[in-house]
């Protein structure tokens, strides 16, 4: 008898080597591998993500918001938001849990290189473009032109402003800041994020677009950029659906001809554009 | 499956078991160490179970079938075979209904180790597939084995024997001519039957199905049991009413997302997900964690899902279908649908099982043919 494959769902043990509080449900865990072997094989890139198993609760899917250079640890970004974030919200450094990944596509990085650079967000916290964001600024060289588009609902939720401050310095960089429901003081754009596509300079012949956050916005914004000349093959979006698996095997990412946790989580608009926005999928 | 080739050497050689040795079948698979798996009469249904004698086959039996209706009745035959299917098909043996993935264990100080379940291994024979059946696990060894390999589903299927036998009594709900998948046996199995009155044809398409053969007490087939082997297969194929409106009906259900059908399915359907628990290709399933009480050790579960259930579309505090028409439309469009990007063909292989175990008797044959309009209205591929 031929001996079974290795189980691609089997988690490695992970320790928390750092927690960071950002908001008062949103916070970064710092995770290392315990095994200096399966830290030395593991590799992923920014759009990526692990799903984090707590021992007797249960597991959840998390976005690798850190480098991929940056091989010792991997920050994941999270929302207690259900019954396994609660309690990953309460882990102290010290704290074991199982991690397995990365699963997926990401953002195609290397394809964006030498071209102007957008990144759309539509709401907070959305780690999948925190990883392309940091991605391009550590190697700002190898890109064009920077251009982050961040909105919110509301301009009260607007946190990391120095972290924008700081990302706006850079050379050729520009930020942009948008809340439907502005509130005093604020200096950035009543409306939605989509509408300051209209309102920034790039060559679309020459860019890519990463776009993340809730599925009409995703759309409204490829449109627009659809509508100022950027190929569908070029504006990519990262889709979120409750991956238990992994793998493309239990069924629940299933869309269109697609399982997100493994075509996806990051599609190209030519890819999924067909399918995004619809009711149901 | 077996090329078209092979298919024709397995016929030409094909070799007679009496009825009265049908027994030896049972017995040389015991002989070499096969655990052996039959269709029986339990509970007024033909289920699968062990089974070591050729007594305890499902002998003058058949099933009626018709949308939302099973029942056996005694046909008085001598047949062992002269049913077509029951509510179950390989699915709950190979991709079982419930299974533990893995263990963790926490130790004094916190530290975690992760055990992969290794599935105990026995070599095991399943007789009475049917070509539908094997269309279905050719299906599932595409999603459970290529790129990621479960190691649950390859070790069975690794061990696993197929005796199969082709289908000379469909049901009313059976349609496998028009999804190409039956009612005979194309390949796709290790030994074949083709079931006459007075025995069996038999034809090998492995070594391992040609082992087993070599020590049944065969006749040379006479060209009379031959040809009336292929008349009962295509009195099996034109006894079949029901049909899809094509092979592929992709782009047809793609274009009609707002079709008014899928509200009026959804008037009847209760979304109880039985289509899904007896189709031989539905492959969902959830994760659970399942601690001890003693909070040291933990399994990491999977057990079958359904995409009518509201968990299924759960995304951190909603429902991405929240309603039956978006569930059903999401079944129908993924298994004839979106089956065919990610698998190469349909998810469905004619075999009528959600169409007979449906409470209110929902036909998918009727359903695809309102939305994507009637067979004969687009051209076979």
């Amino acid at each position: 008898m031929t001996s079974p494959p290795p189980s691609p769902y089997l988690p490695m043990e992970a320790e928390v080597v750092g927690r960071t509080a950002q908001t008062r449900d949103l916070f970064t865990l710092r995770l290392r591998l315990a095994d200096p072997g399966e830290r030395e094989r593991y590799a992923f890139e920014p759009g990526q993500f692990n799903m984090l198993h707590l021992h007797g609760v249960g597991g959840v899917p998390i976005s690798i918001a850190s480098d991929p250079e940056q091989r010792e640890t991997l920050d994941h970004t999270i929302r207690d938001v259900g019954r396994v974030t609660h309690v990953l919200a309460g882990l102290v450094p010290g704290d074991r849990l199982g991690l397995r990944g990365p699963y997926g596509h990401g953002w195609r990085m290397r394809e964006a290189e030498g071209q102007d650079l957008l990144v759309v967000t539509g709401g907070l916290g959305c780690a999948p473009v925190v990883a392309a964001i940091g991605y391009a600024v550590q190697r700002r060289d190898r890109f064009r032109r920077l251009i982050i588009l961040q909105g919110v609902k509301h301009a009260a939720d607007m946190i990391w402003r120095e972290r924008y401050d700081a990302w706006a310095r850079l050379p050729d960089t520009q930020v942009r800041l948008a809340a439907d429901e502005p509130a005093k003081g604020w200096t950035g754009h009543t409306g939605l994020v989509t509408e300051l596509l209209d309102q920034v300079q790039f060559d679309p012949e020459q860019a890519s677009a990463m776009l993340c956050g809730p599925e009409p916005m995703m759309l409204a914004g490829a449109r627009r950029l659809r509508d100022r000349g950027v190929p569908d093959g070029r504006i990519w979006l990262s889709l979120e659906r409750a991956f238990q698996c992994g793998v493309g095997h239990c069924g629940h990412c299933q869309i269109g001809p697609y399982f997100v946790c493994r075509d996806g989580p990051v599609f190209s608009f030519a890819e999924i554009g067909w399918l995004l926005g619809t009711k149901g999928f | 499956m077996a090329a078209p080739g092979s298919e024709l050497t397995a016929m030409s050689t094909s070799l007679f078991l009496p009825r009265a040795a049908l027994q030896s079948l049972f017995d040389v698979l015991a002989a070499q160490g096969y655990r052996c798996i039959g269709p029986q009469v339990c509970d007024g249904a033909i289920v699968y179970a062990d089974i070591d004698h050729a007594e305890a086959l499902p002998v003058g039996w058949a099933d009626l079938q018709a949308p939302g209706e099973y029942r056996l009745e005694p046909s008085g035959g001598e047949r062992c075979f002269g049913w077509s299917n029951g509510p179950q098909a390989l699915k709950p043996l190979l991709f079982a209904p419930r299974e533990t993935l893995w263990r963790s264990h926490r130790d004094q100080s916190g530290r975690l180790q992760f055990e992969a379940v290794q599935p105990p291994r026995e070599r095991w024979a399943m007789v009475g597939v049917r070509a539908c059946d094997l269309a279905a696990l050719a299906l599932h060894d595409k999603h459970f084995l290529h790129r990621e390999a479960d190691p649950g589903y390859a070790a069975r299927r690794a061990d696993l024997l197929l005796v199969a036998v082709d289908c000379s009594h469909p049901a009313e709900t059976c349609f496998c001519a028009s999804t190409g998948d039956g009612p005979a046996v194309q390949g796709g199995a290790d030994l074949a039957l083709a079931e006459l009155d007075g025995g069996f044809l038999v034809r090998a398409y492995t070594d391992a199905g040609a082992a087993v053969r070599d020590m049944l007490p065969l006749e040379d087939a006479s060209p009379e049991q031959r040809a009336q082997a292929e008349a009962q297969t295509a009195q099996a194929v034109s006894s079949q009413t029901r049909r899809l409106p094509s092979r592929n009906l992709r782009d047809a259900l793609f274009a009609n997302l707002d079709h008014p059908r899928w509200e009026q399915v959804a008037a009847r359907c209760l979304s109880c997900g039985n289509c899904v628990a007896v189709c031989p290709t539905c492959f969902c399933h959830t994760e659970r964690e399942v601690p001890a009480l003693d909070g040291h050790s933990s399994e990491h579960q999977r057990q079958w899902d359904s995409c009518y259930s509201a968990e299924h579309s759960f995304l951190h505090g909603r429902l991405l279908r929240p309603d039956t028409r978006s569930r059903y439309r999401q079944w129908l469009t993924h298994k004839l649908g979106g089956w065919h990007d990610q698998y190469g063909r349909s998810g469905c292989v004619g075999c009528g099982r959600c169409i007979a175990w449906c409470p209110v008797g929902i036909d998918i044959t009727e359903e695809a043919a309102a939305i994507c309009g009637p067979p004969g209205t687009e051209a076979e591929p």
